[in-house]
């Protein structure tokens, strides 16, 4: 890929509507193109500045109230909940389910309850993690260092992979618990944030899947891949710990096996685009 | 479509994208009060047109009621600001330095709001829809009535002006 092309993929690429292809496509160019780096740099902060609460604008409950009387709805139903804590649930027919997937990625997953348990453990973990300045037990960026040092510790062997060439230099690891078990967890830099990467056995044999959200200011990638399940959070912002989530996922062996069809996103080669 | 029946089923499918419905129009009028007017009318329509939708996706249908609703409003109150034509030079952002995009992200809301309701409509909207809404440039296609690689051309267009204008008021405040 060359820089025009970069050029007239860059806001695909940022609003997530380009194929697995082609997005690891434009990944490889920026990693060595420092100029179209600072275009998707800017691309990602027209996104963001626009990004922020104080941007939307709520209906007025009068007008609300207006809308109702003039249709004849009051006292259709009362005491609803408001419409972005039921989108989950309204819209849960398979057909609907892309429009949910961005839907929720906006406004906060609804997640089942051991998910959401398990969104506060992480996030809570990532914090401490944080806030004690304890982020890893084995502090090095060499995955052949920090693999072998889970061995004994865990009943698992995680994967850890090397993205330091992507833009995400591995820190270390260590030892977590969550639900109940202990947990690998790997440490990832990007700039001045950092990535927790946790790891574990996947209780039932889940089918890949992504799912992304915010909670509390940061974001979180869940996904499982071969057996393992894995969850990534950080203070990053969206876009970059999705690419983070396809690259530790196109650096696992499985993937290298060409068994790409889980990843979600139609493949369309023609123009990359979704 | 039993009258009571219908209420519910408008309540239940559209009622919930009021909000949806009222940030769009209040970003394309840039005026509140005017917004509501809109909404309000734009409602009343969807209802009377509520028995034709069988379609899955109510926020969309809505939601293009809505921008047509106010485009057409616009057209009418305030046709100078449709056919403003942008000169798209004098918003550019030159040098993107690092630094320069660290003030930009750091910038008040206050003052991207005011930058983007400088935006053309047309920016703005697909702008609103793609961010706030969270929309895939094939639902802001068929909400706005233009194929994809429109939606794609605006929102570029749109991205680089708001930064271009930033880095000008911001220039202008002296923090860059």
């Amino acid at each position: 890929m060359n820089c025009a092309e970069f050029s007239s993929l860059k806001h695909a690429h940022a609003d997530g509507e380009l194929d697995l292809i082609r997005s690891l496509e434009v990944e490889e160019h920026l990693s060595a193109c420092p100029g179209c780096s600072g275009e998707r740099d800017n691309v990602q902060i027209a996104k963001t500045v626009i990004k922020t609460p104080g941007m939307y604008f709520q209906a007025p409950h009068h007008l609300k109230a207006r809308i109702r009387g003039e249709l004849g709805l009051e006292g259709a139903r009362t005491n609803r909940a408001p419409w972005w804590r039921l989108t989950g649930l309204r819209l849960a027919i398979p057909a609907a389910c892309a429009l949910v997937a961005v839907a929720l990625v906006l406004l906060g997953l609804t997640w089942n309850s051991r998910e959401k348990q398990l969104v506060r453990e992480v996030v809570a973990s990532h914090v401490r993690s944080m806030m004690v300045d304890h982020k890893t037990d084995v502090a090095s960026s060499d995955q052949h260092t920090v693999k072998p040092w889970f061995i004994g510790k865990l009943d698992f062997a995680p994967p850890v992979v090397d993205l330091a060439g992507r833009g995400y230099p591995l820190a270390g690891g260590r030892l977590d618990y969550v639900q109940n078990r202990p947990v690998a967890a790997l440490v990832y830099q990007r700039r001045k944030h950092f990535i927790n990467l946790f790891v574990w056995p996947a209780p039932y044999d889940a089918a890949f899947s992504e799912r992304i959200a915010e909670v509390d200011g940061f974001n979180l990638v869940r996904w499982t891949r071969a057996g393992m399940e894995f969850w990534a959070v950080s203070d990053l912002n969206k876009s970059e710990l999705g690419e983070f989530a396809r690259l530790v996922v196109g650096n696992d062996p499985v993937e290298a096996d060409g068994n790409q069809e889980n990843k979600g996103g139609n493949t369309n080669p023609g123009t990359g685009l979704k | 479509m039993d009258k009571q029946d219908k209420r519910d089923r408008f309540e239940a499918a559209v009622m919930p994208h009021l909000d949806a419905a009222y940030n769009l129009a209040r970003w394309l009028a840039r005026d509140e009060h005017d917004a509501q007017d809109i909404v309000q009318e734009a409602f009343l329509r969807a209802f009377k047109f509520f028995d034709g939708f069988h379609g899955e996706n109510s926020r969309s249908w809505l939601l293009s009621i809505v921008r047509n609703a106010t485009f057409t409003w616009l057209q009418k109150n305030r046709k100078s600001e449709i056919l403003t034509v942008f000169d798209e030079e004098t918003h550019r952002l030159d040098e993107e330095s690092a630094d320069t995009r660290d003030s930009i992200q750091q910038a008040d809301h206050l003052l991207v709001r005011q930058a983007m309701e400088n935006l053309p409509a047309e920016f703005r909207e697909v702008m609103i829809l793609r961010e706030l809404e969270g929309l895939s440039y094939k639902e802001i296609a068929e909400i706005i009535g233009t194929p994809v690689g429109t939606v794609m051309s605006r929102l570029a267009r749109g991205r680089k002006q708001l930064l271009g204008a930033l880095a000008a008021s911001l220039k202008q405040e002296g923090t860059l």
